[in-house]
This record gives structure tokens, sequence and C-alpha cells, in this order.
């Protein structure tokens, strides 16, 4: 409608394509530009006379050779190539061949052969349509209906270009896109439209998951579980037996089995994953796993630190202090009764302060408390509360966090090593590895001011777990392992893992989802992401004085190498989610994590150049690798064009149903809940709900 | 009145043409591209492909001096003289070359220069007859634009 003929003459791909993509313009097929290939001259007459009819613009040529490399001079030239199939000096399916791997026109085969193997033939190379001699002008008239469904096809590539998965994922979490989009749509109100449906959406989970009483699998209770797993022994393990040794009153028969169900799958998730490692009761309890996670997140910076090995307690501290603020903010945050603020906190202040917070869906939230109360130990808290409370500061907040950290960790290290004394110390080591990713990311996105990390965590998650190589785990395991001896500091880490933990799936699915979906281009990439930063720099305001903070106090310290490492850690990461969020390439994270753990700055380099691929995209990336200053600035600038509220909004819907889902559910389905996140990112809050349901 | 009974007569050989079997609804679709643009496009396209005719017999021939027959090379050679002639319609001509398609393909050499001098025939009766329409035609002037769309 809208088309001026003279795009379509001009001859910009995309000028067609859009235009018929919504309205065909009057004129459409006009000038569409049409290269004829046939040694008879007669037909060719004919055809050219009937192209001519139909006003396209042609361009004749007896001779396939010819043809051939007028395409490659000018290839832009023409939309569509109509060639004959037997020619004298090349065959028509050879030049066929040529141009769909060349220039990927659309080309159309015609011949008098109306054999059905030849128009096969046709067809299988590539052949967009095939017209049988003699043309009839019929036939011309709706040639241009390939131009249209060829560029077409090429936008829907694009749209799809992410990764199966991301496609699945895609699929799945369709709803969840919507969130974001509102939120990318920046206002409330339409945020509220969408809270409709959202509830919608809740009431659909609710109603599966309030039908039968869920089983709140506990600690005590999970424990109790792998026990008399262990007992039997995985192999032989149904839930008849289990439930029978277990001897829990209201325990069902079904309970225990979609919790082996899940059992199972996430031990062979960590088989998977580490496969040097012979034990098998990762799961052990929440708890561990929260230690896991935590002596993870700690250890890649630890890590990292180690790999320069050059690891400063100071340094370390201030490593850790970034996660702190980032906890104290969130606690910071918590406490207003705004219900964005709360959502996008809920875990972290809930979990810790589960008291203190309010409005939000109280019992859910005690319930989260519950389970990690345990987790936590009282000091933490004001300690925690204590850089909220000098939110103002950011250094004061780094050191204060810092401080608390270490003086936490004795408490916590004492966990994770009796953990580490038990059989169970190397499952826990995976399930640190496990939960680092998770942690990586949340890590990152809470270190690093700018929210990117949240969503390439995700990203990361999805792409990486399903296709991790165990290889990538174990270095940092390993790693791990040893920063997990080293450091009691990691412990009180944990805590802030936790809630970075419990907030990727919240916050970051929707915007991974949407990432997926909307995966058209880079632009769209790169808008989903800064949506994504900017729920990071909504939650953590504080982190971007922290971060600058750090390198200043703390930088000097270390060697600036440290610095980069751990952010190159990230950043492979962080590629690598983009990476698979446009191509859904899971391998090329992969190298990059086992460099990181090997090599920091291989890893850099790898990762630069991973990005390199994506220009928009890159440049923030790679800003971050390089210096924390440009760093920085690059998260203050993309953050500030967004608006937060409407982002913390959407991440609060759905932090709002994740809270549902994980408020019944204790300590130990929580884990589990934010494990098969790590591992199935592609499944969004909602599978993930169902998930939790299946528990009870 | 000249005009018109020479009109009346361009349009009934045209007729006769179709009916007897030369002629078939491609050459229709010639006669619909003729425009004012070419005025003449039905019979260049026409003279074109007698002219280019000349070619594909020649190589026909050529390739049947050769014994054993190429079959392949033969049947390559008329697969393009076919779509030329049923690009312009010439209906007659395009039974015979599929005709010698089939002989090709049955490896039958007598089929095939039995075809071909047959072939050859309906080439030169239809040549004689598009020459003769097109010359009526000429003369009747433009009106042959009314008889086309019958």
């Amino acid at each position: 409608m809208d088309t001026s003929v003279g795009g379509v003459m001009c001859g910009s791909n995309s000028s067609v394509s859009m235009k018929t993509s919504d309205g065909v313009s009057d004129q459409f097929p006009a000038g569409l530009r049409v290269l004829v290939v046939d040694d008879d001259p007669t037909c060719l007459k004919i055809l050219e006379k009937m192209l001519r009819n139909c006003l396209y613009e042609v361009i004749t040529c007896t001779r396939a050779v010819v043809a051939l490399s007028m395409l490659r001079e000018r290839k832009l030239l023409f939309d569509l190539v109509i060639s004959d199939v037997h020619m004298p000096d090349m065959d028509g399916f050879k030049l066929l061949e040529h141009i769909g791997l060349e220039m990927d026109l659309p080309v159309i085969m015609m011949s008098v052969d109306d054999k059905k193997e030849v128009v096969m033939k046709g067809v299988t190379h590539g052949a967009c349509d095939y017209l049988i001699k003699p043309v009839r002008i019929e036939a011309i008239k709706n040639i241009w209906q390939h131009v249209v469904r060829k560029r077409r096809n090429e936008l829907r590539e694009l749209e799809q270009s992410g990764s199966v998965e991301d496609n699945d994922r895609n699929r799945k979490t369709c709803d969840d896109l919507d969130y974001s989009s509102s939120a990318n749509e920046g206002s409330w109100k339409n945020s509220k439209k969408r809270k409709e449906e959202e509830d919608e959406a809740e009431d659909r989970d609710d109603s599966s998951t309030l039908k039968k009483p869920r089983v709140v699998w506990s600690v005590e209770l999970h424990q109790q579980f792998v026990a008399a797993v262990n007992q039997l022994g995985i192999e032989k393990a149904v839930p008849k037996k289990i439930l029978e040794l277990m001897n829990v009153p209201g325990l069902t028969r079904e309970n225990v089995a979609s919790h082996l169900q899940k059992y199972r799958l996430y031990l062979r998730r960590l088989s998977n994953v580490s496969q040097h490692q012979g034990g098998h009761t990762p799961f052990l309890c929440s708890q561990e796993a929260n230690f896991g996670s935590m002596s993870s997140f700690d250890g890649l910076d630890l890590h990292a630190l180690a790999v320069s090995s050059q690891l400063p307690p100071n340094s370390f501290a201030t490593l850790q202090a970034g996660g702190l603020t980032r906890s104290a903010v969130n606690t910071g945050m918590g406490t207003p009764p705004m219900d964005q603020r709360n959502t996008f906190n809920l875990e972290a202040s809930k979990v810790r302060f589960g008291a203190s917070q309010p409005q939000n869906d109280n019992d859910k939230q005690v319930n989260l408390y519950h389970g990690l109360s345990t987790v936590i130990e009282p000091k933490q808290l004001p300690q925690l509360q204590q850089p909220v409370q000098s939110s103002s500061s950011m250094g004061l907040q780094v050191n204060g966090g810092a401080t608390g950290f270490m003086s936490l960790p004795a408490s916590l290290g004492a966990h994770t090593m009796a953990h580490n004394g038990t059989a169970h110390g190397n499952q826990m080591v995976q399930v640190a590895q496990n939960r680092s990713r998770g942690q990586f990311l949340n890590e990152l996105s809470g270190g690093h001011p700018s929210g990117i990390p949240l969503s390439l965590g995700q990203q990361m998650f999805s792409n990486e777990l399903t296709g991790r190589v165990s290889g990538r785990n174990m270095p940092i395991s390993n790693g791990r392992a040893a920063i997990y001896t080293l450091g009691s500091q990691a412990s009180p880490v944990l805590d802030f893992q936790m809630n970075h933990n419990l907030e990727l799936p919240a916050a970051g699915f929707p915007q991974g989802i949407t990432a997926g979906v909307s995966s058209i281009q880079q632009t769209r990439m790169f808008q989903d992401r800064e949506t994504l930063e900017v729920k990071g720099t909504r939650g953590f305001p504080t982190n971007y004085g922290i971060f600058n903070e750090q390198p200043q106090n703390k930088m000097q310290d270390w060697e600036i190498r440290n610095v980069n490492s751990n952010f190159e850690a990230s950043s492979p990461v962080l590629a690598s989610g983009r990476k698979s969020a446009l191509n859904g390439n899971a391998s090329i994270s992969s190298s990059t994590i086992v460099s990181l753990g090997e090599e920091n700055q291989v890893g850099t380099s790898e990762s630069s150049v991973q990005l390199g691929n994506r220009p928009p995209l890159d440049s923030a990336f790679r800003v971050k690798c390089e210096t924390f200053g440009d760093f920085n600035c690059d998260n203050t600038f993309i953050g500030k064009p967004f608006d937060q509220d409407d982002l913390m909004s959407a991440i609060l819907k759905q932090f709002k149903s994740l809270s549902k889902t994980m408020s019944s559910v204790l300590m130990f389905p929580v884990m589990d809940d934010s494990m098969q996140f790590l591992f199935h990112p592609e499944r969004s809050v909602k599978a993930h709900a169902p998930s939790g349901t299946r528990a009870a | 009145m000249g005009s018109k009974q020479l009109q009346y007569q361009v349009a009934s050989m045209r007729d006769t043409l179709f009916k007897q079997g030369y002629l078939d609804e491609q050459f229709v679709q010639l006669e619909e591209l003729q425009d004012d643009d070419n005025p003449n496009f039905v019979e260049d396209i026409v003279k074109s492909f007698f002219q280019d005719s000349v070619r594909s017999f020649n190589n026909i021939e050529k390739a049947m001096e050769s014994h054993p027959f190429d079959f392949e090379k033969l049947d390559k050679y008329m697969h393009q003289f076919k779509g030329s002639s049923s690009s312009i319609g010439a209906a007659k001509i395009k039974e015979e070359s599929t005709m010698f398609r089939e002989y090709c393909r049955q490896g039958s050499a007598e089929g095939c220069l039995r075809t071909f001098q047959q072939l050859k025939k309906e080439h030169a009766i239809l040549r004689k007859k598009l020459e003769t329409y097109f010359q009526l035609a000429r003369q009747a002037g433009p009106t042959e634009t009314a008889c086309r769309s019958k």
C-alpha cells in the first residue's frame, strides 16, 4: 500500500520483501529484476516478452556461464533467475547450484522435460519452482511470489537464528515474552494489562499445583530420601521401597516417585557435567547445594585469581564485595513496599530477612526463608544489612561486605569442609560447579554493574547446560574445590548466590526468552539485553559504585591482570550466552570456559573474538573485558535509557509466579528448581512451576 | 471491403491451422503477448524459430551421420528443439520431436530416422502455412487483432 514503486525498482532486497510482507503494493511485482537463461533464442524471446508484459525487468542470456559470471558480478541486481535445464555449456542444475551457493537467489527452472525425476532434481537442487515448457504467461505472472517467499524465509531464518533450543524455549515461554515485552514498552500500565494475562497463567499454574498438596522436600526429608536411595542403591531404588525406608507419614509413593525421578535426572546431569568424579550423591541437601554454589561463586573469583597466582585476601574480599554489595542492595530494595522491588529482591531479601519482608506473598517467602534460613547465619544478616544502609557510599559497602564475608565464612566454611570430608564432598563440589554456572552468571551480574550478565547468564544456562561438555565444568570444579578449602570466605557469599540463583530464573529467564524469540537480529538481541541490563542496574545500582570502588581500592593491590581475569571469566560466559542467544552456539562457550579455568588471558582473547561476530553486543562486552572503568561507563550508559520501574514490574511478575511455586517448596526443592533452571534454562518459569509441583 | 475479406481469410486460415493440429494454445499465448511495443511479435518469434531450427536440424543430421547413433546426443538436440517448437505452439512438430525422443530412449535408429524425416516434413509444411498466414495478416492490417481476440 504505502510502498513506493521506486523502492522496488531500485531493488534493494529489503524494500520488496518488507512491503510485500505487510501489504503488497499495487505495482509490486513491477520492476522485479529477472535474469533469464536459455540457450534457445526462441524460448528466450518469448519468455522475455512475457516477463516484460508482466512489467518485470528482464535480462536475457543464452549461455549459462555468462549468466553465472553476470550474477557474480552483479548479484544484487537481480531478484530472480529463470534458467533452462538443458544448456550446452552448463547444465541448468549446475547453474542452479552455483546460484544457490553463491548468491542465494530464488531460481526457477524450466524445461520441456516434465519427467518427475527431472522436476525432482530441480527441487532437490534448490529450485524454487519448475516450469514446464512451453511456459505460459499465467505462470510468469506469479513468479514474484518466489521472491517474496524467499525473503520472508530469510527473515524468518534471521528471527530463528537462535539454536533449536532457543526456539524450543521460545515456544515454551512465549507467554513470558509478554512480560519482557511489556517491560520494553516501558509503561507500567502496559505491564498491568499483561498482568491480567499473567494472573491467568498463574492461576493455571496454581490450579495444577493446588490439586494435590505439595510435599515440601525439606533438607531433612531430602536427606532421608537420599539415605534411602543410597541404602537401596540408585539402580534398585524404587519409590515404594524408598517410601518404606523413609517412613515419613503423609508422604505418598507418588511423591517419592516424582522426587526420585528428579533426583535421577539430576544425577544424570551431574554425571554428564563431571564424569571424573565418581561420587553420585550430589543432591545431598539444599544446604550443601547452596554451599556448593556459594563456593563455586567464590571459586570463580578465586579461581581466576588463583590462576594468576595472585590471591591476596583483600582482592578476594573485594571480589566478594561485589556479591555482597549486591545482596546489600537487594536488602535495601526489599524493604520498600514497592512490589517491583520486592519481587526483584524477593529471594535475596526474603531468604535472608524473611521477617523483614512484608508485602509480597509472605507465606511463600516465609517458606523460602525457612529453607534458606538453615544456611544463613545470624551474623550475616547484620553484616549484610550494613552495606545496605550504607548504600550511599559504595566504598563503604564494599568494605563492610568484605569484612562481613570474612567473618561469616567460618560457619559456612565449616559446613563445606564437613561436606568435603564426607563421601559427598565430591558431589558437593559438583553441585557447586553446576551452581557455579548459574553463579557465574549471577556473580557476573551481581558483580558487574550491568545487568547483562543476568540475561546472558541465563542464556548461557540454557545453551550450556544442554550441550555442555563435562570438561568445562571440570576445571572449574577443581579450582572450586581448592577454593573451597581455601576460603571460608566463600561461605558468606553463599547466601548471595542463593539469591542470585533464584533471581536468575525469575528475572533472567524472561529476558533470555525474549532474546531467543525476538532474536531476529542483533539489534533485537541488543534490546533484550539492554532490558536485562536495566534489570541488573535496577537491582544493583550500587554495584556500579562498587565496581568503581573496587578497582580503585583493591585493584591497585592486585594486578590488573587479576581483574581482567575475573572479567574475562565472566566475559566468556557472557559471550557464550549472547552467542547462544543469537546462534545457539553452545560449543563456543564451552571452549571459552575451559580457557577460563586454564588461562584467563587466553580466555579474553577468545571471548573478544567471539564477540567480534556480533558487533553491537561486542562493544559492550569488550569493554567489560578490557577495563573496569569502561565497563562502568558502559553499564551506566546502557542502563540509563531504560525505565527501571517497568522492567522491575516485569520482573516482579515473574518473580511472583516464581515465588509462588518456590515458596511452597522448601529449601531443597528450591535448589532443585534452580538447578533445573541451570540445566534446562529452556524451561521457563512456567515449566519451573510444574516441576516444583511434581515434587509434591 | 477487400480488407474485410482478407481479414476473414486470415481468421479462417488461422482456424484451420488450429483445427488441423498444426498449432496449439501456445500460439495464442504468443498472440496475446503481441502489443503496440511489438506489433510483429508473433511473426518475429516464428521467424526466429524457423531460423533457429535450421541449426537444430543441422546438429541432428550431423549426429545421425555417425553410426551407431549417439542417442543421448540426439535426445539432447531434440530436447532443445522440442522446447522451442512447443514454445511457439507448433503442435505437430512438437509431437514429432516427442516421438523422436522416445525413439532415442528406445535406441531405435530407424525410428529416429523415420521420425526425423516426418518432423522435417511437418516443419516445412508449417513454415509454408505460417508464412502465408503472416503475409495475409500483414495485408489484412491491424484488424488481425480482432481475430486474435477469438
